[in-house]
Parts: structure tokens; C-alpha cells; sequence
């Protein structure tokens, strides 16, 4: 995997000595169009990797917040098809981002593994989250998605076990994502006191970049976790801007520089 | 034999652990604690005590004279799950769970429910063992399950509402399960059926097989021979696993899952996975599931609670596609007909869930001679469901 945007990404904030923020979108919330303006006003505002969350009916791992923005995108029409378009039309335009698709296996089970891996490197995919395709199952999935020329990022929780953190951190491609909390996904004020600790101890174990998400919404957290990790992921604070100005009847260009001016200020203390 | 399971926890193609990895180290703890615990003659003897004391098993296999006449072929008889103690077969299963909480060390247990059977199930056995209890159950079944809602409060268990989605099992089995992600540590989560990540399939068809064993033996005593047919309603699988995998390897022994053919077989208005689904993966497991093509869990719909469900326990995809077992559907108005039927000419009223079991026997006896059986799991009775029946029988007028 030579040219691959996250690993590239990850060696050039390497050299530069730098780490960086991961934000997550639910993709097609409110709609594909501002999705894809999304993408490109973050790029420019320093952001170099970044999630796509692709809405579930069933997402176990998510806190409401998520949840409702899955069930709103899937309210409003959003198919996979739709969202494999919009990431293409986005290279078309030039975009360079990294790009992750977050999706659940019960979703690329269903497309056919091999089928939707090709689908979405073709579409201009960098790599694939599957949260819940853990350690055990993903032995299968891994060299497909290797040989569309994905990263396949897993995740690990507190509750994993010191060994298999180490075994899931050798697997893991592209980065490691490192959960901070044995839980479900939303903004939390605080991190658990020994995030930093857990995540400077494995990195001790592996020279694969570790990032750390769930429940991290300030720029506080974001540089707390990135005094060990290589980077910050951060999802239901996005959400929450985005349902503000959705409430607010805002028109797509307001929601996207509502979103940039949070990615400005919580990538800025990273600079 | 038929029903071993691999190492990773798969019959066959089927079953596994499409989770989180946050609940990675809860299942593998669970995984070696149900293995040790099933192989101490201890957890047994004291499993066994429950059943007897708690649940008051045996249950009865009892021969229904009128409907065997006024069917006129094969002889019906029932396997009496509705005769336990709090109305239905789940009680099987979460006496098991609750033992095998306390001897991990936990002190609290939650549950998803549908019907709410399984939760008054669980904050029974919740109760007698001392734990604090939370149910999850939609806001949907909460309405159509309201005396069930109230006996789990009496219970002394918290009953959550749960608004997302269909606001059904479904759902209630999704918030279970992010609950649980961050509670483990000192929470068991007593899955009620034979879904869910490995190891909830196998264990709970332990913990249930209870049925089929007795079932089997007591054809024998009876009627000195194995039945010919055995009918089960299916849901999660749980009765039907419990009383088929005793008889699995009684090659003469026909076996047929009923599920919910709820108003049509278009989707979104049934609950018939095994009948008309596909394979796919839902709550942990792959297996046969009611999905659009993107891979989005359908809508489902069925009159009983406890069978509104798009998926289906792993083992049964296997008996399924090894021709082991019969998969078929039957109606809403089939179920509320083979309740009635039932009702007066035996004296019983069975759960909704299990009048699909009664209306596919009552399908299959007729064609049969009357020197051959055709046993029945009634898994609950009705009790909790009249207030549907009677809305339902108003409807109809
Ligand atoms: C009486 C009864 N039968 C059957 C079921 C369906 O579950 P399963 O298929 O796991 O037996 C339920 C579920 O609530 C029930 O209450």
C-alpha cells in the first residue's frame, strides 16, 4: 500500500513532527451536497483525514446523537450508492483528503466484502473502519480490503486485554484507533485519566500512528489526548453544530462554515 | 452430532462475534465461565434445583383429545412451557443466567424484551437471586404489553423505554447492548433468545433444552414412541432450539419453525427471516435477517411481541439450509383463529406467540393417520396478551 492518502498523511505529520485532528461526518447529513462542501472547506482549513460515518438502521457502538443523524440521513433518501458518487465527485473536483468509511459489516456483508471493498477504493476511498468486525473476524476481510489498497483501521477499547491490544495494534493499517471509553459514542467534558498512559504504553508496542476518539469535543481533550496519540477523532461535537444550524433553517453554505470554524479552533492548538 | 459448534462459535457458516471490540473481553469472559460452568456437575445440580423449585419443571405433556378429534388425524399433544412459573419457557433461560451472573462475581443484570416475557422472566430470576434488574423494552411493546411492564415493576426491576427505531425488540436488543458496552464490569446481560454474538446461541439452547429433553422422555413413557412431527413457534429461536436439539439426531423426528407471517409476506409486514430473508448479519451474528439491499434491517410486523423480530438465532440457518428443519410462516388472523380453536377445545389460551405453533399443527394433523403424533412447544400462554386479543377480536366484528 505505496500511495495510499492516510499513510501518507501519517508520514508527513511524522517528519513534520506534528499530530493532527480526525473529524468525523455522518455522511449525507443533512444531505450529500453539504457532505461533499464539507470536505472541501475542512481541507483547507489544515485538516488532513477524515471520517465518513455511512448511516445504519442498527449502529450499536453509537450514542444518540449519531444514532438520530443515521436515522435522519436514512429518513432523507441517502443509499450507499449515493455516498460512493459523492466521494467520487469530490476527487473529480480535486480533493485530497484521506478518506474512512466508518461502516458496520452487517452493510459490506450485505454488498458482498470483496464487492464493496473495490466499489469504494474505486469511488476514491482510502480506507475502511469496520467497528464491528473485531479481532477474530476480521481475518478474512483484512487482505480484501489490503488488496483494493485500503487501510483497514481497528479499533481497540479499554476493556481489551494488554496482549490483544498489542496483536489488534499489528493488524490495524494506516493507524490504530484507540477508544477512550468502554461505552458508546458522544461528547463527554473529560477523558478518563489513563487514556494518555494506556496510549503512550502502546506505543510502545508499535510504530503504526494511534489516534483516540469517542467523547472528545474541546480543545482541551484534543490536546490532551494528542500528548501521546497521533491524533484526535471527533464526531457528535460536529453533529451537534450541524443539527444547530439545521434547526436554525440555516442555508448549506452557513452549516459549513459553522462546522469549519469548530475543525479551525480544536486543529489550532495542533498547528 | 448435529448440533456441535466450532471453536469460533459458528454451525456452520453461521453465528459469530460482529461486535465492538469494547464487548470483546465481556464475551470472552462469558464464553469461558458458561464452558466451566457447564461442566460442573455442581452448576448443574443447582441449575436443576432451580428449574424444579423455581420454575416448577417438569412441565406437562399433555394430550389434547378434542382437537386431535376435531381435527381427525394425527394425535396432538402439548408440551405445557405455559404451565411455568411467570407464563412462558424464558424462565429456562434466565435461571440459568442468573446462576451463572452470580458465579462470575456480577450484581447486576439487563435484558431486552419484546413481549415482555422474557423480562418479567429475567426480573424473577433477578429478584430471587438478588440482582439489580433493568429491562429495556420499546415503547411500542410497552404499550401493547402493558401488564407485563407493570408486573417487572412489582418485580422490583427498572423497566427503560426505548424510543429509536421501530421501537420494538429490535431496538430494545440495540440499547441493551450499548449499555452493556459500558457496564460489563459488574453487569451480566441475560440476552433472551438464541441470538446474539457467540457464546448467547449456544448457552441459551442449553439453558432451554431442558424442554426437549423431558419432551422426549415423556413421549416415550406415554406413548412409547418419539412424535413424528414437532412444531415450534420461532422468534429468536429460543423454545424451538430447546425442545428441536434433543431430538436433533432422531432422524425420524420432523421438525417445523413457525414464524410470524404477520398481515402479508411483502416486507416490512412480517417477521419471517428463515421463510423469505436472506443471509446477513444483525446484533452480533450472521445469520438470516429481513434487510433491504443496502444492508438496512427491514421494518417488521407481527400481532405477537415476542416474534416481531428481522432476525433469527444462528443454528436455525443451519438446520435451515441442512433441510433439518422446516421453516414456514403462518398469519396474524391464522394465530388469532388457532387462539380461539384452542381455547375451546381444550381449555387453554395460549400466547399469540405460540398460537403460530398451534395453527401450523393444526395444518399438518389432518393430513397425517391417526396413529401418528404431532407434538407442539406451547411456549407461553395468553394471559399478557388479552388485552390485544381483545382489541383485535373488536376489530374483526
Ligand atoms: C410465549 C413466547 N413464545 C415465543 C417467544 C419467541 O421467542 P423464541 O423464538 O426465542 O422462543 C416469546 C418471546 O417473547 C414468547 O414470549
Amino acid at each position: 500500500m505505496k500511495d495510499n492518502r492516510i499513510i501518507n498523511a501519517f508520514a508527513e505529520l511524522k517528519s513534520a513532527g506534528k499530530k493532527t485532528l480526525l473529524p468525523f461526518f455522518t455522511a449525507g447529513y443533512p444531505d450529500v451536497e453539504t457532505t461533499g462542501g464539507i470536505l472541501h472547506d475542512i481541507e483547507k482549513r489544515g485538516v488532513k483525514i477524515c471520517e465518513l460515518g455511512i448511516p445504519f438502521s442498527d449502529p450499536i457502538a453509537d450514542g444518540p446523537t449519531i444514532q438520530a443523524s443515521y436515522s435522519a440521513a436514512l429518513d432523507a433518501g441517502v443509499t450507499l450508492q449515493k455516498l460512493f458518487d459523492m466521494v467520487r465527485s469530490y476527487r473529480a473536483e480535486g480533493g485530497q483528503l484521506g478518506l474512512l468509511m466508518m461502516v458496520s459489516y452487517s452493510i459490506v456483508f450485505r454488498y458482498g466484502a470483496e464487492k464493496f471493498c473495490i466499489a469504494a477504493a474505486d469511488a476514491g476511498v482510502d480506507g475502511l473502519i469496520v467497528p464491528d468486525l473485531p479481532m477474530g473476524e476480521a481475518e478474512a476481510f483484512a487482505p480484501l480490503a489490503e488488496a483494493s489498497g485500503l487501510c483497514n483501521v481497528m479499533l481497540i477499547a479499554p476493556t481489551t486485554p494488554e496482549d490483544r491490544k498489542v496483536e489488534i495494534a499489528k493488524q490495524s493499517t494506516g493507524f490504530v484507533y484507540y477508544i477512550s471509553v468502554s461505552g458508546i459514542t458522544g461528547e463527554r467534558t473529560k477523558l478518563p485519566p489513563e487514556t494518555v498512559a494506556a496510549v503512550a504504553e502502546l506505543k510502545t508496542h508499535t510504530d503504526t500512528p494511534v489516534c483516540v476518539g469517542f467523547g472528545i469535543s474541546n480543545p482541551e481533550t484534543v490536546v490532551e489526548v494528542c500528548k501521546a496519540a497521533d491524533g484526535a477523532i471527533v464526531g457528535s461535537a460536529f453533529i451537534h453544530r450541524i443539527n444547530d444550524a439545521v434547526a436554525a433553517n440555516a442555508p448549506r453554505e452557513e452549516i459549513v462554515a459553522n462546522v469549519g470554524q469548530l475543525v479551525s479552533e480544536l486543529i489550532a492548538p495542533l498547528a | 452430532m448435529s448440533n456441535e459448534i466450532s471453536d469460533k462459535g459458528y454451525f456452520g457458516i453461521f453465528g459469530g462475534q460482529f461486535v465492538p471490540e469494547t464487548l470483546m473481553s465481556a464475551l470472552q469472559q462469558l464464553d469461558r465461565e458458561f464452558t466451566a460452568a457447564w461442566n460442573d456437575p455442581e452448576f448443574h445440580a443447582e441449575f436443576e434445583r432451580c428449574l424444579r423449585e423455581i420454575a416448577g419443571r417438569p412441565s406437562e405433556l399433555y394430550f389434547c383429545k378434542r382437537l386431535t378429534e376435531e381435527c381427525g388425524g394425527a394425535k396432538i399433544y402439548l408440551k405445557r412451557e405455559d404451565m411455568n412459573h411467570t407464563g412462558a419457557h424464558k424462565i429456562n433461560n434466565t435461571l440459568g443466567q442468573a446462576l451463572l451472573t452470580k458465579r462470575m462475581g456480577k450484581t447486576r443484570v439487563i435484558a431486552e424484551t419484546g413481549a415482555g416475557q422474557h423480562g418479567v422472566a429475567t426480573a424473577t430470576a433477578a429478584a430471587v437471586f438478588g440482582l439489580e434488574c433493568e429491562v429495556f423494552m420499546g415503547t411500542e411493546d410497552i404499550r401493547r404489553q402493558a401488564l407485563n411492564v407493570f408486573r417487572m415493576k412489582l418485580l422490583g426491576a427498572k423497566v427503560v423505554p426505548v424510543e429509536s427505531g421501530q421501537r420494538t425488540l429490535k431496538d430494545a436488543t440495540n440499547e441493551a447492548m450499548r449499555n452493556w458496552m459500558s457496564t460489563s464490569e459488574n453487569t451480566h446481560y441475560i440476552l433472551g433468545s438464541v441470538c446474539g454474538p457467540h457464546p448467547f446461541p449456544l448457552m441459551v439452547r442449553e439453558f432451554q433444552t431442558c424442554i426437549g429433553i423431558e419432551a422426549r422422555q415423556q413421549m416415550l413413557d406415554v406413548a412409547g414412541k418419539l412424535p413424528n412431527v414437532v412444531v415450534a413457534c420461532v422468534g429468536g429461536g429460543s423454545n424451538a432450539a430447546g425442545i428441536f436439539a434433543p431430538m436433533i439426531d432422531d432422524k425420524d423426528v420432523q421438525m417445523v419453525g413457525v414464524e410470524a407471517g404477520g398481515r402479508s409476506m411483502n416486507l416490512g409486514d412480517h417477521a419471517a427471516p428463515l421463510t423469505v430473508g436472506s443471509h446477513g448479519v444483525l446484533h452480533g451474528s450472521l445469520s438470516y435477517v429481513l434487510q433491504d439491499g443496502d444492508g438496512q434491517t427491514a421494518e417488521v410486523h407481527s400481532v405477537s411481541a415476542g416474534l416481531d423480530y428481522p432476525g433469527v438465532g444462528p443454528e436455525h440457518a443451519m438446520w435451515k439450509e441442512t433441510n433439518r428443519v422446516r421453516y414456514t410462516s403462518c398469519s396474524d388472523e391464522e394465530a388469532m383463529d388457532a387462539l380461539i380453536k384452542l381455547s375451546r377445545t381444550e381449555g387453554i389460551i395460549p400466547a399469540l406467540e405460540s398460537s403460530h405453533a398451534v395453527s401450523e399443527a393444526l395444518k399438518i394433523a389432518p393430513t397425517l393417520p391417526k396413529d401418528q403424533i404431532v407434538l407442539i412447544n406451547l411456549s407461553g400462554r395468553g394471559d399478557k396478551d388479552c388485552n390485544e386479543i381483545q382489541e383485535i377480536l373488536a376489530r374483526r366484528k
